[in-house]
């Protein structure tokens, strides 16, 4: 909401100076053919454009695939955002396996369960600085230099997908800062999207071989992920809360 | 300096319209402020920075000194909401720079690069609460997108 | 009604000097814990990622629909047009400032970054119902400031009238918003209803006459003023209507809630199988806050006898807080359903009943809301003339000719 306004202040005129004077050939690229530039944005976008709605970042999980006792994705985010890996209940999971076993029919399935950077996101809703948004890709975040740490989006989550950091964070990655009194959860690694890496938990379960996540963008239809969601059946966890997900499940 | 000065002008005007008590309280303001500047010049030692590792910073050192915090504001924000990555502003850029080559931090020491300015001015630094002090090991060299800017900021 | 005096307490004596003291070291005690809070983290609490909100919120909760529902009897007199409640009113007044700012003070110095307050103020998102709190909030100080200068300021009174108008709506408002919080979380089961937000309203109406009745009683006992049976009267009767009426929309949300095939589980947790829980709930809520204290009322001996009726009221505001417990802890300790008909584990407490301890320093945050409230009304009473100098049947002469009107109210 503030956003206009923000971009408005002094520095920026410095940066934008700044920029055209040593990012000449890119920049000018950008501005005269944009439509030259589209298709590139979703792979490789540069570091000086802003991320798109263009493009919807999603993740495709094949609980067929995942494997319980494997904890390979959690670990992985664990490294990547130097989360402690603890298991109290104040410590912090941005990611976590949920073993399931259906009651009438003894199914059992096992599945990664992280932020599922909804369309309509109820944390974004009820934060009351606008510190929970969602950015142009979808990926849901927390700004954390405005997060008050009052909660509510804790209370809003249907996934139960935030941790509220209970104790002081030392040796940050730095891309990824984390502090006492916010709130957190998966950013997707936003860092890594940025660089056109993926996710640190996808990463982890295709080197296992498993490849039981898949990442990409929904809005491209040549993507693997979209061509597997127009192929198979994909759930959406808590679909009736009609918050359209990002992350599809399937095989449950 | 100039604020403190500012600030007494203000005290003494208020304290102005309230009689006895006013003088009073004037007198303990004047003497205080008196004694504060007498000792100015040994009770605050002036920072001692260590050298930054480049060559050269971004802007000039009167520019950054007066509008770091701006600078970093605006890449905060467009780091953060609109996922703009340039290394020119970017905290991590200043920090693998400022970075003491003895404790590999802007914080911690009196002598390092953030904490020293800021202890002089008395002004809170919250940023490290949550960023990390530290450059990041060169073991996780950038690659992609953003490499091909930083590429850009050194020319 | 121009004949009644308004008096400062003296405040001289030992036992208000006691009594400040008491409820000053009570506040000192609460900003300590925030602060040790603050230090530490919230890990020094027995909050956690599963009950995010704990005693903290309870007493906040319930102090700031207190506060909104003690300015009732000024709303009677003014809105309603019952003279009788005019000399009554200042004190509403008063009390729903005071009970507003404790309960405010717990939620601000219960936030994670409680230093960014100037974040909370400056930047807005107006989807939220948190942000237009913050205008509700700041809103109800400003309206019932104003309508206590034209209650105790001469010239001002004629104007007292559309103030206290003002006043009626936007307490309504204000409690909505305060149910919403509540009403709005989709995601919880324990939640997600409108009835939420006219619950609430109903709920501030009990809560805040009982603690209005308790003040009053304990203000002019402290001070030897007189306190005519009749005021006590009417108020204990309002207090009965106004506990029926609240235990009334507790029982049609269980009642829905028991309809709805997937609220089963859940319904049978808070009211069965949950501990701590249904204890509180039936015992604390139903019988000791609501059930008993009307029984107490309705009785034609007890109700008479001033210690009862204050032992009924302090019922009512200790169910009050049971509820608030039930419903912001209870509601929290069920855990999220997000694969209904699959048994669910993990490391992350999915699927297993969340517990709570709460440690002292969150109980003593709490404790020192209600502390700053009691603060503020003992300096203000006696800074200012809140309190009539008595009330009796010689100086509200209207009173029994008045008798008729009052039912309504």
């Amino acid at each position: 909401m503030n956003e206009p306004e923000r971009s408005q202040d002094q520095p920026e005129a410095m940066s934008r100076r700044q920029f055209i004077g040593w990012g000449a050939a890119t920049a000018a690229g950008i501005a005269i053919a944009p439509g030259v530039t589209l298709f590139d944005l979703a792979h490789g976008r540069p570091a000086e454009q802003a991320a798109t709605n263009k493009v919807r970042w999603g993740m495709l999980i094949d609980t067929n695939q995942c494997t319980a006792g494997c904890n390979d994705c959690v670990t992985a985010c664990n490294t990547e955002n130097h989360l402690s890996g603890g298991l109290k209940e104040t410590d912090s999971q941005w990611i976590r396996k949920i073993e399931l076993k259906d009651l009438r029919s003894s199914k059992a399935h096992s599945l990664p369960m992280m932020c599922q950077h909804c369309e309509h996101p109820p944390c974004v809703d009820v934060c009351p600085t606008g510190a929970s948004f969602k950015r142009a890709d979808g990926i849901v975040l927390v700004d954390r230099h405005i997060c008050i740490g009052c909660r509510y989006c804790m209370m809003a989550c249907p996934y139960k997908a935030r941790s509220f950091v209970h104790e002081d964070v030392t040796g940050q990655n730095p891309d990824v800062p984390r502090g006492k009194g916010c709130v957190e959860s998966c950013t997707l690694c936003v860092h890594r999207i940025d660089r056109d890496q993926k996710p640190a938990c996808v990463e982890a379960c295709s080197t296992a071989g498993r490849n039981a996540m898949i990442f990409g963008d929904l809005n491209d239809p040549q993507s693997e992920i979209s061509k597997r969601v127009a192929t198979y059946a994909t759930t959406q966890v808590r679909a009736d809360l009609g918050l359209n997900v990002a992350v599809r499940y399937q095989g449950i | 300096m100039r604020s403190k000065q500012k600030s007494s002008m203000f005290a003494c005007r208020c304290l102005h319209s309230n009689a006895g008590k006013g003088i009073l309280l004037l007198a303990a303001v004047l003497l205080s402020s008196g004694a504060v500047s007498a000792a100015d010049a040994t009770r605050v030692p002036k920072p001692v920075l260590e050298a930054g590792q480049g060559e050269k910073c971004v802007e000039n050192t009167e520019f950054m000194r007066k509008n770091h915090m701006e600078l970093l504001k605006h890449q905060r924000d467009e780091t953060m909401h609109q996922g703009i990555r340039t290394r020119k502003y970017s905290l991590n850029g200043c920090i693998e720079c400022h970075a003491s080559r003895k404790t590999n931090s802007v914080v911690g020491s009196e002598q390092n690069f953030c904490q020293s300015c800021h202890s002089y001015v008395a002004v809170k630094l919250d940023c490290f609460e949550c960023h990390s002090s530290k450059p990041k090991p060169p073991a996780h060299k950038l690659t992609g997108a953003v490499q091909r800017s930083a590429r850009q900021d050194v020319k | 009604m121009a004949s009644i005096a308004f008096r400062e307490i003296e405040g001289h004596s030992r036992g208000y000097y006691a009594l400040l003291g008491a409820v000053g070291a009570i506040t000192l005690a609460g900003l300590a814990s925030a602060y040790y809070m603050e230090h530490h983290g919230h890990v020094v609490t027995g909050m956690t990622n599963q009950i995010v909100w704990g005693i903290p919120h309870v007493f906040a909760v319930f102090l700031i629909v207190a506060a909104s529902g003690v300015l009732n009897v000024a709303s009677i007199a003014s809105v309603f047009g019952k003279t009788f409640y005019k000399p009554l009113a200042p004190l509403s007044g008063l009390l729903a400032i005071a009970m507003l700012a404790g309960g405010l003070m717990v939620l601000m110095l219960d936030l994670g970054r409680a230093d960014r307050m100037i974040i909370a103020m400056t930047y807005y998102n107006f989807k939220s119902i948190f942000a237009l709190n913050v205008f509700l909030y700041t809103g109800f100080f400003t309206i019932v400031g104003i309508y206590l200068w034209t209650m105790m300021e001469r010239g001002m009174n004629r104007y007292s009238g559309a103030a206290g108008f003002v006043a009626f709506i936007w307490r309504l408002l204000l409690t909505t918003g305060t149910g919403s919080i509540f009403g709005f979380l989709v995601a919880r089961q324990a939640y997600d209803s409108a009835l939420l937000a006219p619950m609430f309203i109903v709920m501030s109406f009990s809560y805040g006459l009982a603690v209005y009745i308790l003040v009053l009683i304990a203000s002019y006992h402290w001070t030897g003023r007189s306190l005519d049976d009749a005021v006590i009267g009417r108020l204990k009767k309002l207090l009965i209507v106004f506990v029926a009426a609240a235990l009334y929309f507790v029982a049609v949300h269980h009642l829905t809630n028991l309809y709805v095939a997937k609220q089963l589980d859940f319904e049978k947790f808070i009211l069965v199988t949950g501990g701590v829980y249904p204890l509180l709930f039936w015992v604390g809520q139903v019988a000791l806050g609501s059930l008993v204290p009307i029984a107490i009322l309705a009785h034609p001996g007890l109700g008479r006898a001033r210690a009862w009726v204050c032992l009924a009221a302090l019922l009512v505001v200790l169910g009050a807080l049971a509820q608030m417990y039930v419903t912001i802890i209870g509601g929290q300790a069920y855990p999220l359903q997000l694969f209904p008909g699959m048994q669910v584990s993990s490391t992350f407490f999915d699927g297993v009943v969340h517990p709570y301890a709460p440690s002292m320093p969150e109980i003593f945050l709490g404790l020192g809301g209600v502390a700053v409230a009691a603060v503020i009304v003992l300096i203000a009473i006696k800074l200012l003339r809140f309190l009539p100098e008595r009330l009796d049947t010689r100086e509200s002469g209207q009173l029994p000719a008045n008798q008729h009107n009052e039912a309504a109210a």
